[in-house]
């Protein structure tokens, strides 16, 4: 197990390297400079251009901007921003918390319905209920975060008027931020209904958001259930005279999860670019929306800073389901 | 949804709205995330919002919903024949506000306005370098090469001398970057070893005082009780970050916000049919043109410019790409600032005239072209691209052949800048209300190479814009750049196309409101009823 372990972290460090190339020469060639974004029609002067040059260090050469950026980051410098200059990684942990949490309920929500549901369809193969389970989720996996999102404001939020449209909590209440967890700020706040109001705010972005992994979770779910279902070993099982329900959670189910987990796993990666729409959407200040404005205005440190540490939690998660992988499946431990 | 979570969520409601009955709180669904708290650092609208036009205050202001200047931080000023030396006696009695690091002990005076402008102006102010600090708007608006001197003649009396006489130097006083900071503060925070708190946490004179940023989704403010112009109406002021236009309007109608700025023209027709939102409407302080080349053959010939001007149609244009959010622009500047020429006859839209100046200049079997379009959107501009096409298809009629070219925006700016192309079509927003500000730089001669993309240098023009900048008689003033637009309009180096309609969508309870022509968000004077 050690060695399995040692072996995939052995892996992480050229995928480190990887990445701090192509995010860095990807943000270089993309056309424009901050310097131009900033100054627009008003233009800049070629002396202050070369002055904001030398201040911003995007006066060296490109190669040696990259070793500086590179041995920065081996000191846990991860630059400052060019914009706002504050710190990337400050910038990074005030906006996290947002987008962990967010992603944490998308997650909750593409979990907690689309394991039943999948279960359901696979022991239900055939019936309607399974027909109208698939042909949703496949909707589900192929909707426009952008359009769904704006659909579900207009219908709850501004027809209906059960949920508000955008922003952690509502701006009527001044709650201080502790931990960066509205859920949690707003409950210790003294601010009565602080609470409540951040609940309503988190339902309409974790569905928009949780909406394709919980169309790929229901999906892989019946998939690998009818895998399963098909094995000798539930033949065995069901010839032994067990409950369908003991035969389908204990014995089926365990089985067919081992997949399913690294789907999830996977889904990390697309919580967090499906959080670059989301957060648009819904206002919501994370590290998506943080990126996406960090491209607009060139900001060379932040993209290639925030980009690492998002890749660097990526690669880590996806690690941790190897390895986790490893745990519930023996098959995979012992081979190892 | 069943009906007991519809009640949870009815009374969840509720509770939101009686918990915090007792402060009056305006939301405002601002466009974006400010880049700083310190408006001298940069140039954005949306950084101005949040801070110079709510937290601070300047010697001078622009009287609200105006461009005029006004006394604010500076009772009264005088200045000196020459033109060069500028008396500013300041305002008695006012406090700074105060944070959780400071307690001001004495109120504003002439050691605040030194440092403030100081702090810019003087490479070695132990400020200067102080996050990062560079000064865009100082050096943009030249004001390193026309200020001489800042002097402190007493506690109330500040002198500025100029290197040349300058008549627009005084606008410029008035603008977000000469906001006056707390001296007292900044000393207080340099001794305690965190200069750049100055920056992040600002302390102003103004209406609001700073309470916190929530980065990318809230800041907020609270009315400072010692305003000197009277405390604000409002108690609370919140800037809900809410980027996208059509989230913005359903905050708006689901009762999230009370105002927001810039709404997508396509919601438009519906906010003005929506009962609980008032919709404003002012011209912008902008214009877009269409800059022929009039150092490349063959719009060196003005011939050529007038019969190219007759030969679009710009109604079309309006319809097509403002869909209502623009006017017709006959002069340079806007008719929001003062001086504008309302005589000025435009070219009308007239082929048979395009076509006959064309055969004068002798170019009647026409020739070949390129039109330059904006990759970005603008106010003055919503879609360039489309703007293009249209002149394109106006000019094939009069037998000119026009190629549509576009680049990145940068690209795009700094190739214009050098006279790449043709014809460009491009825009200016002004900063300062001045017409200086519109004629100067972009269409003197000592603009060319830069602001001034029809590389326009005429002798009668530029000396008429020197004359302005030497009086600041604004009577005088007014009559020499009303002379400058008709010698613009004969010359043609442009196609005035539009101003921008600027439209504010605000819920009906909001009252005392007032359009900025600047495009600016201030606060002070607006009331809930």
């Amino acid at each position: 197990m050690i060695a399995f372990i040692l072996k995939r972290l052995g892996m992480v460090i050229p995928t480190f390297i990887g990445i701090t190339l192509l995010t860095f020469s990807l943000i270089h060639m993309i056309p424009g400079d901050p310097i131009t974004v900033m100054a627009g029609e008003r233009g800049v002067s070629a002396e202050r251009r070369a002055e904001l040059e030398a201040l911003l260090g995007l006066d060296k050469p490109l190669y040696e901007q990259y070793f500086v950026y590179i041995s920065n980051i081996a000191q846990g410098d991860f630059g400052k921003s060019l914009i706002t200059r504050e710190p990337v990684l400050d910038e990074f942990l005030t906006l996290f918390p947002a987008t962990m949490e967010l992603s944490l309920f998308a997650a909750l929500f593409a979990i907690g319905l689309g394991l039943p549901l999948g279960i359901i369809a696979a022991v239900r193969r055939g019936s309607i209920f399974d027909h109208t389970v698939m042909s949703i989720s496949l909707a589900g996996y192929s909707m426009p975060i952008f359009w769904w999102g704006l659909l579900l404001i207009i219908l709850f939020s501004v027809t209906l008027g059960w949920t508000p449209v955008s922003g952690r909590i509502s701006a009527l209440y001044w709650v201080d931020t502790v931990t960066g967890f509205m859920l949690i700020d707003a409950w210790m706040s003294t601010e009565q209904g602080a609470f409540t109001s951040a609940v309503q705010h988190l339902i309409l972005p974790s569905i928009v958001l949780g909406t394709i992994p919980l169309a790929v979770v229901a999906r892989m779910t019946r998939s690998s259930m009818l895998e399963v279902l098909g094995e000798d070993f539930i033949r065995t099982a069901r010839a032994k005279g067990l409950s369908p329900l003991r035969v389908i959670m204990k014995h089926a189910l365990r089985n067919a999860l081992i997949p399913v987990v690294t789907v999830i796993g996977l889904q990390v990666g697309i919580l967090l670019s499906g959080a670059i729409l989301t957060e648009t959407i819904f206002a919501w200040p994370g590290i998506g929306r943080w990126l996406l404005e960090s491209i607009h205005r060139r900001d060379y440190q932040v993209v290639q800073g925030g980009i690492l540490i998002v890749a660097t939690m990526i690669i880590l998660i996806n690690l941790l389901v190897d390895v986790l992988y490893g745990v519930i499946n023996p098959r995979i431990r012992h081979s190892n | 949804m069943n009906k007991t979570l519809k009640l949870f969520m009815g009374a969840a409601l509720a509770t939101a709205i009686s918990a915090t009955a007792g402060a009056k709180t305006l939301v405002y669904c601002s466009e974006g995330s400010p880049e700083g708290f310190n408006p001298a650092f940069y140039t954005s609208g949306t950084t101005f919002d949040a801070t110079s036009r709510q937290i601070f205050n300047r010697l001078v202001e622009f009287k609200p919903g105006t461009t005029e200047l006004a006394p604010a931080l500076a009772e009264s000023w005088n200045i000196s024949a020459d033109g060069l030396v500028y008396t500013f006696k300041l305002r008695k009695g006012v406090s700074f506000h105060a944070n959780k690091s400071f307690a001001p002990s004495r109120n504003f005076n002439a050691d605040d306005v030194l440092f403030s402008f100081d702090r810019q102006r003087v490479k070695d102010h132990p400020f200067h370098t102080v996050s990062g600090g560079s000064y865009e708007y100082w050096d943009g608006m030249g004001m390193s090469d026309s200020v001489k001197s800042v002097k402190k003649i007493d506690d109330y009396t500040v002198e500025i001398t100029l290197t040349a006489p300058n008549a627009p130097f005084i606008a410029n006083l008035g603008m977000d970057f000469a906001s006056i900071f707390s001296a007292e503060f900044a000393n207080k925070m340099m001794a305690a070893g965190t200069p750049e708190k100055v920056d992040s946490m600002p302390v102003g004179t103004g209406p609001f005082s700073f309470v916190d940023y929530q980065k990318d989704s809230q800041i907020r403010y609270a009315a400072f009780d010692k305003y000197w112009a009277g405390r604000a109406k409002l108690d609370r002021l919140v800037f809900s970050i809410t980027p996208d236009a059509s989230v913005r309007y359903a905050k708006m109608k689901a009762g999230e916000c009370h105002v927001m700025p810039y709404p997508a023209p396509a919601d438009l027709a519906a906010m003005g049919k929506d009962k609980d939102i008032n919709l404003m409407t002012q011209e912008g302080l902008n214009v877009g043109y269409l800059a022929f080349n009039t150092q490349k053959a063959p719009f060196d010939n003005k011939l050529v410019r007038q019969a190219l001007s007759y030969a679009i149609d710009k109604q079309a244009i309006l319809d097509a790409v403002f869909q209502g959010s623009g006017k017709i622009a006959k002069n340079p500047i806007p008719p929001t600032i003062w001086s504008y020429n309302d005589d000025v006859k435009d070219y009308g839209y007239n082929p048979a005239k395009a076509k006959e100046l064309l055969a004068q200049a002798g170019l009647s079997a026409g020739f070949s072209t390129n039109v330059w379009a904006m990759p970005v959107q603008r106010p003055y501009n919503p879609n360039a691209k489309r703007m293009a096409e249209l002149i394109q298809a106006d000019w094939a009629k009069v037998g000119v052949t026009a190629e549509v070219v576009s680049y990145e925006w940068g690209e795009y700016l700094a190739r214009s800048k050098n006279g790449e192309h043709d014809t460009v079509l491009l825009g200016w927003t002004g900063d300062n209300g001045d017409p200086d500000n519109f004629l100067y730089v972009l269409l003197s001669c000592d603009a060319v190479g830069g602001g001034n993309r029809a590389q326009f240098c005429n002798a009668d023009f530029d000396s008429l814009l020197k004359d302005a900048q030497k009086t600041t008689d604004v009577a005088k003033r007014t009559d020499l750049y009303k002379k400058a637009q008709v010698v613009f309009k004969e010359e043609a180096p442009w196609v005035t196309i539009a101003h921008s309609v600027v439209y504010q969508p605000l819920s009906k309870n909001v009252v005392g409101y007032k359009i900025d022509p600047f495009g600016g968000h201030a606060f002070y004077g607006v009331d809930l009823k």
